[in-house]
């Protein structure tokens, strides 16, 4: 038993040393640069892939064997530097969501690309040359190179501190760190810095990828998404920013993923979501982090006044309105089934909006809704034969308990570390669904879910999709103009004057959080009688990473945004999967081309057009704007 | 040892001078009464013992050098910090600890120092938000904002003079006339008590000089007790009733404006010989 | 009261700064139109104007910080307009902005290091030494972290940085702004003991008081135009350009 115990002791500790390395390539890039850095992921990927081509390619002695890890380190420190000066360069003054966004059209790119030169298959790398063998305790056998690699964390832990406390560099990183115009102001060339950031905290992915090889972990086409799930929880465990603060949470999620899996086997995926949950509530900034002073809130972007939708815009809404209600039934079934999807991806997007947009909350997270709502349904009905109507109104229901549970701790935080806890609840929720097979079926996920009586057929049911997704979207568009949203946008805009008011913030802060969770629930119920079928992907990382594009590509700063952004997504993901195999890189290039083209949103720069067509400005009205725009600078 | 012993001379001293500002208020209870208020951050004691009092329609200038506490017991008053110790009262009942909104609806307008408005809402929504609070009307979920208590907001926005900015967006609005709509916001819901901190900084001297007169009328008019931060001494000394001088979390003097003025601490820690600042 | 308006006595100095038809833009509102000034070798010259004027544009614009969209800023003849800001730093041009924004997790000791470029032929090199000399307090608190530190010591370490850069010109972007009156009296002796050194500083102000003690020459800006400029004593005595153009 003992034995046992130290073996999984020590298998913990090795695989912390592969994470904190990652985790500290994220944290370091975070820190200077505030951009999420989702690409983080596919760089360790690449690490590993370039590294079991080097091991075939290179001479399989020591100087070969390590001589193909640290190429395949520099080789991802190379393509991370690369991604800095080709795309993120150009995003560093838009909002930072949008750098987020970039970096997951470029996961798919690499995605795509990784399939396209290493093929499909799970490849394995050798065993390090000279560290084949084991030392034994008592019974326990010990590779050598899980001693090896022991000892790498506290190392690289220990270059970063001398690098970042007693170089030049490190200095003017730190100083970066806090304020990147005022370093360039002294005369310092910070594209040279951020460059070389990237390709520091990146060298350190590719590493990790590399080093995970000698283990007999294969490269693998899904490890980017694996591991930066797990690098994100490390970071916000540790503290954003902080490399101690990394190294600290990856030996606290190494052990207890090691440990875990002999106490709880069934949970394994929760446990990290449930640290990094527990963390965060008692800490609110991680363990080793520090408020961000000056960095801008997470999504939170230029202010645009939100006024009542221009006439011109009504009228196109009637008119697509009006459309909507005729063309049905000259559709296609594939047309039927395309057209009700989308409306429903609308709503989702629309409750994930009013939490974004006037909320100024970033979820990434809000499939947790969708596919509670979704789930909750599946169950009644399967379960204790619920109507229809029943499992309608029970779909949002489930998902606001969760909403109420999960938000009333999410709107405790706020920025990255309240979008990181939204994740840890998704996680939480889309484990349940994956591990708790008794009751979810597990990955089969739950069958038979059809819409009865005279909604059975497509026809009906499409009409059924149009006016509840229309109706409850429009539900929270009314809303936004109403005192609570506005009280809810006072919140985001100045919380110091909104309490000063005498607004609660945290309190409205909650109802949004639960009004939205509600909403994504009536999408995620809608979407489940149309599929017939719940699977645990409803809730999986990438449907809520849907959801911030649908928003994001709309235009956060815009009430119409998320319409928008959900009918162009949804609408191009569709096609893409029909024309093409390769479809991730070609949805990852549009996603790169729209934001590089439409910083603020596509529904946020058609506004802009309109009033740049429609207003004349004014000598008053740019004499006043001159002040405004000599503060804001 | 001795640290504490002069700690408590001060608190001695600070309390004589609430005694002596509160007895010499019309109608016993002041509007404002601070008793003694500490506050600590890490190993700092920001503020050291600090008593004052402020009638109705009455203005208190809180003067000192940068770092002497004076934000730190304006956001004690106003409820954004916790104190430490002591008490503040309004008008005899106790509100040391409460949350600002708490604060707020007992009757507390503020302006801060870096102006805090709703940047995505007109200049006439950001003083709409103040009164549908005051109102108790937030939660409503139909009836759009924008015909609500507009006229309201409007007589507001014309008393502070910015009426013509009111559609506006306040993210576009000049400084001066953005520490205007503070004001505005701060009056919406006839406060007793007006804490404005820093009320003129970033403003032209004519501009500072209109805003406080306007401050002191609507004050004395209304009989709403102000208590102000200024480093601007043409402003302080115009328009402050009583002045009232911290350095290092302490209280060193208090008094009206000609005693301040040639109180040989106050010129020794913050006055200096008043060559910058126009004093003489 | 130390003597201002060297300038005008004997032979002029070279021009150091000259600024002309400079125009910025922050989205369609033009902040900047035409502006042109001129800084001598040696003199600070004082950029007076409302809240919103264009005072801080201006310092942005030059330092690059915001990009102009037409004109020139010719630091000793060469053209910086349109360069990026460690360049236009690198040229010599140093900046202190309004906010003053130092690093607040850095030590005093580490903020100057931040600032540090190799010495200039003209000037005398600083060192953290010399500038200890020059803000006494700064020497007590070496290894404090800027976010330690009041606001008056703050705006000292703010200075002390941008001169580790050596620079030739000085942009002071409202040094007295939200300092007590004992401190601007302190900032004042400070730029004339640079302006002993041979710095040139661009000063904006709206505190008239303290632009008095400091400068030799004034340019009003407001609107984003220039309205007025000559020496301060001569502004001093034009009390209808006061009132006009700074509502004093």
């Amino acid at each position: 038993m003992m034995e046992l115990l130290l073996v999984q002791g020590l298998n913990g500790l090795a695989s912390a040393a592969s994470l904190f390395l990652v985790a500290a390539g994220l944290s370091i890039i975070f820190g200077v640069t505030r951009i999420v850095n989702f690409a983080h992921g596919s760089l360790y990927m690449l690490g590993a892939y370039i590294a079991v081509t080097l091991f075939a390619v290179l001479p399989r002695d020591q100087l070969g064997f390590w001589g193909a890890v640290l190429l395949s380190a520099v080789a991802a420190g190379l393509l991370g530097a690369l991604l800095e000066r080709l795309v993120l360069r150009r995003l560093y003054g838009a909002p930072e969501l949008f750098q987020l966004l970039a970096t997951f059209g470029v996961v798919l790119i690499v995605q795509d690309a990784a399939l396209l030169i290493w093929g499909p298959q799970d490849l394995l790398g050798p065993r390090a040359p000279g560290l084949r063998g084991a030392v034994y305790v008592g019974e326990a056998r010990i590779p050598l190179y899980d001693l090896f690699l022991f000892a790498v964390g506290p190392v690289v832990l220990a270059l970063l501190w001398l690098l970042f406390n007693r170089t030049r560099w490190g200095t003017l990183v730190r100083a970066a760190t806090q304020d990147r115009e005022m370093v360039a102001a002294l005369g310092v060339n910070q594209r040279w810095l951020f460059t070389t950031v990237f390709f520091l905290g990146s060298l350190l992915a590719g590493l990790g990828g590399a080093l995970q090889l000698p283990r007999g972990q294969p490269a693998t086409l899904h490890m980017d998404l694996d591991v930066i799930t797990e690098a994100f929880a490390v970071v916000v465990i540790g503290g954003m920013g902080s490399v101690p603060g990394a190294f600290l949470a990856a030996l606290l999620i190494g052990m207890l993923q090691a440990y875990g899996i002999l106490v709880f086997p069934k949970i394994t995926l929760v446990l990290t979501f449930l640290v990094m949950a527990a963390v965060l509530v008692v800490r609110p900034h991680g363990l080793l982090g520090r408020p961000q002073g000056a960095a801008r809130a997470l999504g939170a972007g230029v202010e645009a006044v939100i006024r009542p939708a221009p006439p011109a815009l009504r009228r196109l809404g009637l008119a697509v309105l009006a459309l909507l209600l005729v063309l049905p039934p000259f559709l296609g079934s594939y047309a039927v089934s395309v057209l009700g999807e989308i409306a429903v991806f609308v709503l989702f997007a629309a409750s994930l909006h009013l939490m974004m947009g006037p909320g100024g909350m970033a979820s990434f997270g809000h499939a947790a809704y969708f596919g509670l709502g979704a789930y909750g349904v599946a169950l009644l009905v399967t379960n204790f034969g619920v109507p229809m109507l029943g499992g309608l109104v029970a779909a949002p229901v489930v998902a606001a308990i969760a909403g109420a549970v999960f938000g009333w701790f999410c709107v405790r935080l706020s920025g990255v570390y309240l979008a990181m806890l939204t994740l840890a609840f998704a996680q939480i929720a889309w484990s349940g669904a994956f591990q708790w097979v008794e009751l979810t079926g597990g990955d089969n996920g739950i069958l038979g879910v059809w819409p009865e009586g005279f909604l059975a057929g497509p026809l009906p049911f499409l009409y059924l999709t149009l006016a509840v997704s229309i109706g409850v979207t429009l539900l929270l568009r009314r809303v936004i103009y109403a005192p609570f949203g506005y009280a809810l946008r006072a919140g985001r805009d100045s919380p110091l004057r909104a309490e000063a008011i005498g607004i609660g913030v945290r309190g409205v802060q909650w109802r949004a959080f639960i009004l939205a969770a509600a909403a994504a629930g009536v999408a995620g119920g809608l979407f489940a009688y149309g599929k017939g079928s719940v699977f645990p992907t409803y809730m999986q990382i990438s449907r809520s990473v849907d959801g911030l594009m649908m928003v994001l590509l709309g235009g956060v700063q815009t009430v119409s945004g998320p319409i928008v952004g959900a009918v162009v997504f949804r609408g191009l993901e569709e096609q893409l999967l029909r024309l093409t195999d390769y479809w991730r890189a070609v949805l990852g290039a549009a996603i790169l081309l729209l934001v590089l083209a439409f910083p603020q949103g596509i529904a946020g720069a058609a506004q802009a057009w309109w009033q740049r067509r429609g207003a004349g400005t004014g000598p008053a009205a740019a004499g006043t704007e001159r002040g405004e725009a000599e503060r804001a600078a | 040892m001795t640290a504490e012993a002069g700690a408590a001379a001060a608190a001695r001293a600070a309390n004589g001078m609430a005694d002596g500002m509160a007895d010499g208020m019309p109608g016993g209870a002041p509007v404002l009464a601070v008793e003694g208020l500490e506050k600590r951050f890490g190993g700092v004691h920001a503020v050291a013992g600090i008593s004052f009092a402020v009638g109705a329609g009455e203005l208190l200038a809180l003067i000192g050098p940068n770092g002497a506490g004076k934000s730190t017991t304006f956001n004690m008053v106003g409820g954004q910090l916790r104190p430490d110790g002591g008490r503040v009262r309004l008008a005899g009942q106790d509100i040391t600890g409460l949350p600002p909104r708490r604060i707020w609806k007992l009757g507390v307008g503020r302006t801060f120092q870096i102006t805090a408005t709703f940047a995505s809402m007109t200049v006439r929504e950001n003083v709409q938000m103040a009164l549908l609070s005051h109102h108790g009307e937030l939660s409503g979920l139909w009836r759009p904002v924008a015909k609500r208590h507009a006229a309201e907001a409007d007589a507001l926005l014309a008393r502070v003079g910015i009426l013509d900015q009111a559609e506006r967006g306040c993210g576009v609005l000049a400084y001066g006339d953005l520490k205007r709509v503070e004001l505005a916001v701060a009056m919406a819901h006839s406060p007793r008590l007006l804490l404005m901190d820093e009320p003129t900084a970033g403003m032209a001297p004519r501009e500072r000089v209109a805003l406080m007169a306007l401050t002191a009328r609507v004050a004395r008019e209304s009989g709403i007790a102000v208590l102000f931060t200024e480093h601007d001494m043409d402003v302080v000394f115009a328009h402050a009733d009583r002045i009232l001088v911290m350095s290092r979390g302490r209280p060193i003097a208090a008094g009206d404006p000609e005693t301040v003025r040639n109180h040989p601490e106050v010129r020794a820690v913050y006055l200096g010989t008043g060559k910058t600042s126009g004093g003489h | 009261m130390p003597e201002p308006g060297g300038a005008a006595a004997g032979a002029a100095p070279p021009v150091l700064l000259a600024v002309s038809g400079l125009h910025a833009h922050y989205g369609r509102a033009h902040i900047l139109s035409d502006v042109a000034l001129e800084a001598r070798q040696g003199e600070v010259l004082v950029l007076l104007g409302r809240n919103g004027a264009g005072k801080s544009t201006t310092m942005k614009a030059i330092m690059g910080l915001v990009p102009p969209s037409a004109g020139q800023v010719r630091l000793d003849g060469a053209d910086l307009a349109g360069q990026e800001p460690h360049v236009i730093a690198r040229a010599g041009i140093g900046y202190v902005p309004e906010e003053r924004r130092i690093f607040t997790d850095l030590t005093v000791m580490e903020n100057l290091a931040v600032g540090r470029r190799p010495p200039r032929a003209c000037l005398a090199p600083w060192t953290p030494e010399r500038l200890f000399a020059l803000f006494p307090n700064l020497g007590e608190m070496r290894n404090r972290p800027g976010g330690r530190m009041s606001g008056g010591e703050q705006q000292m370490l703010t200075i002390a940085r941008t001169l580790m850069g050596n620079p030739r010109l000085l942009l002071l972007d409202e040094p007295s702004e939200g300092l007590s009156p004992l401190i601007v009296e302190q900032m004042a002796n400070t730029i004339l003991q640079l302006k002993r050194e041979g710095l040139t500083v661009l000063l904006s102000e709206q505190n008239l008081h303290f632009a008095g003690l400091v400068s030799d020459r004034a340019t009003v800006i407001e609107q984003g135009r220039i309205r007025w400029s000559g020496t301060f004593a001569a502004l001093e005595a034009d009390a209808a350009a006061q009132a006009q153009y700074l509502s004093v």
